[in-house]
């Protein structure tokens, strides 16, 4: 479940507000958006690479809150990893031409 | 429902087509119905661009050349689908979303490219699709209306004439009038936590059902995912290459069997263990650069998924990865309302991939192809009906959970009714493995749940969409365990290990239908043993 949102980092934007799915974040007037329905989140990461900021962090336990703090997150640095990953960056999508997940097709073939 | 004096500014519009769902189907369905020449809005419960199962994976495509190699891959599959698949219907998804896939490289969308530099058509990013779809259906002139739930139809007493909602970060209701409706709204998860959850919980259902269609298929709802422990990553390609293992390190042997069933009697004997270790180090990489969201869960608590063991478990991905649906009446997608129609997972998928899952490839081409079909016949019926439709006052259709069947009482506690959903439809001994004592026991419960969401009182706001979406859940599981128990044999992912085996009398589609009294009919009209 998503479990930080970091003040340091986050720019106000809201565009987590915008983009969760679930719409689990309250815009906050020059702010960081609160995490306002945590239960609500479906744990998919997606928060994470809309932000510009790399300032999301969702935890993998998708059933209840592990309690992990920003500086152990911030030391580990697993701020903005799966945007990374992926190839997005600040907030948009890149790395999609490089998905090699056509050779895992036909290797599982 | 929806109180004009509690909120001055209720958005009131008209509009030629209607899509309710903002995944990969109601996407199409929009840009279809558009370059038809409709007017089209498009309503989401949350973001066009992130909600539904597909944004937040990395799907395949069932992709086949016309020609000689797809009537063989057609009838490769078709002995697997238990009998319920229709050819011409594989073979027209496949023909549409060849097209479309083409189109989106024509449009700019960033395939990878193959060793002899040629895009590689058969996969899509889920983030990345959707981002691109999100950009396309703007581009196309429609109106998107992001975190704008709908809870029912409206009806001018001769068609469906719209959908009404809220604007749930604005706190107003909303209503579109339009003449044609398409619902787009996904599958329903029973409240089980895999990737899209948050949005699919069978509103489209349930809709579709108080405007008077029909559901199909609704036994086919017990696919399950094997997901790393507690994460919610219900994606299937990493575990091609896994192995099982109980507690005590025995391996469980898979091979030659239905893995999946294979591991879910394990699971019901205690706590079974994964391990990619079949991966090879190529593979591995792949793995890692091609699934990143697959190894999120594991790289965050500091467990390698090639070298170590880790809990696994199954999660219901119900209807989502399952079959069963709105009946589709026609090639159009309509579902015999007229007005109405349905695409993607919110249609019964029967035609297509029979009684086993379509997995990620063909139910991402489903999506693709039935959302052209639905929103090109959507704009067709509206442009042909759309000034009458207009003249004709509209009344809502919406029951359960707005408006109460009776004396209401105060109080509605729609978790409680949540909970009740997860309890009958998520275990394994309960829906994975049907039987007929546990179907029957299951559902006077459920029925409970249904009573009490017909005699409450209606709640406003946010409390309205969880009370709607507590009434689909119930909804869809008194339908889907109501169909289980009709079909009295096994048969692809349903199984009754009180039925055993399939039974030739039932290479047939089942038809669900009714709210607070559930029927059950046969496809080919014969005679139902009387379900009770």
């Amino acid at each position: 479940m998503i479990e930080i949102v970091s003040a340091r980092r986050c720019i106000a934007c809201d565009v987590c507000v915008k983009v969760c799915p679930a719409n689990v974040f309250d815009a906050i007037p020059a702010a960081a958006p609160a995490i306002a329905r945590q239960a609500d989140c479906q744990t998919c990461f997606l928060c994470e690479i809309y932000c510009p900021s790399d300032a999301l962090y969702v935890a993998p336990d998708a059933e209840g809150v592990s309690g992990v703090s920003e500086a152990a997150i911030e030391a580990a640095g697993l701020f903005g990893s799966y945007a990374r990953a992926l190839g997005w960056r600040r907030g948009r999508p890149d790395g999609a031409q490089n998905d090699p997940t056509f050779r895992l097709r036909v290797a599982a073939q | 429902m929806i109180n004009p004096r509690r909120v001055a500014e209720a958005l009131d519009v008209s509009t030629d087509v209607l899509v309710v769902g903002g995944g990969p189907a109601g996407a199409w369905a929009a840009v279809a119905a558009a370059e038809a020449g409709s007017r089209v809005i498009l309503v989401d419960k949350g973001y066009l661009g992130t909600s539904g199962a597909t944004a937040p994976s990395n799907t395949g495509t069932w992709f086949v050349p016309p020609g000689e190699g797809r009537r063989a891959a057609i009838e490769q599959r078709q002995p697997r689908t238990g009998g319920l698949a229709d050819p011409r219907w594989v073979e027209r998804t496949l023909d549409t979303a060849w097209d479309k896939l083409h189109c989106l490289a024509t449009w700019g969308y960033p395939f990878p490219r193959d060793d002899e530099g040629q895009p590689y058509l058969a996969n899509l990013r889920g983030p990345d699709y959707m981002h691109f779809m999100r950009r396309r259906v703007l581009g196309a002139g429609v109106m998107v209306l992001d975190h704008h739930p709908a809870l029912e139809l409206l009806g001018n007493g001769e068609t469906v004439a719209g959908a009404g909602g809220i604007d749930r970060q604005r706190s107003r209701p909303w209503q579109v009038r339009a003449a044609a409706v398409v619902l787009a709204t996904g599958g329903c998860a029973f409240g089980e936590r895999i990737l899209g959850s948050a949005t699919l919980t069978g509103d489209g259902y349930l809709m579709a059902a108080e405007a008077g269609a029909l559901l199909s298929g609704m036994e086919f709802s017990a696919q399950y995912a094997f997901t790393p422990r507690p994460s919610a990553l219900n994606k299937g390609l990493p575990f091609r290459w896994a192995s099982f293992t109980r507690q005590d390190g025995t391996p469980i042997s898979t091979e030659g069997r239905d893995r999946h069933a294979a591991v879910a009697a394990a699971l019901l004997d205690g706590p079974v263990f994964a391990q990619y270790d079949q991966a090879s180090p190529e593979v591995r990489q792949w793995l890692r650069q091609g699934q990143p969201n697959c190894f999120q869960p594991f790289d965050r608590i500091g467990v390698d998924p090639f070298t170590e063991r880790w809990p696994v478990m199954l999660r219901c991905e119900g209807t989502v990865r399952g079959v069963g649906g709105i009946r589709l009446l026609d090639d159009d997608c309509a579902t015999g309302v007229p007005g109405l129609y349905a695409a993607g997972d919110a249609a019964s998928r029967e035609r297509l991939t029979g009684a086993i899952s379509g997995g990620g490839g063909p139910n991402s081409s489903w999506a693709i192809a039935s959302g052209n079909w639905a929103g090109r016949a959507a704009a067709v019926f509206a442009a042909r009906h759309g000034a009458r439709s207009a003249e004709r006052p509209v009344t809502p259709l919406g029951q359960a959970g707005l408006r109460p069947a009776r004396k209401a009482r105060p109080g509605l506690d729609a978790h409680a009714i949540v909970r009740a959903v997860r309890e009958e439809m998520l275990p394994l001994d309960r829906n994975f493995f049907r039987r007929e004592a546990t179907l029957r026991q299951s559902l006077e419960r459920l029925d409970g749940c249904w009573a009490d969401l017909r005699g409450h009182e209606p709640a406003d706001g946010a409390a309205a969409l969880q009370a709607r979406e507590a009434a689909a859940l119930t909804a869809t599981s008194r339908w889907a365990y109501r169909s289980a128990l009709a079909r009295a044999e096994s048969r692809g992912m349903h199984r009754r290990p009180d039925r055993p085996g399939a039974d030739a009398g039932f290479a047939c589609s089942l038809h669900a239908s009714g709210l607070d009294e559930v029927r059950l009919a046969r496809a080919d009209g014969r005679a139902t043993e009387a379900v009770s």
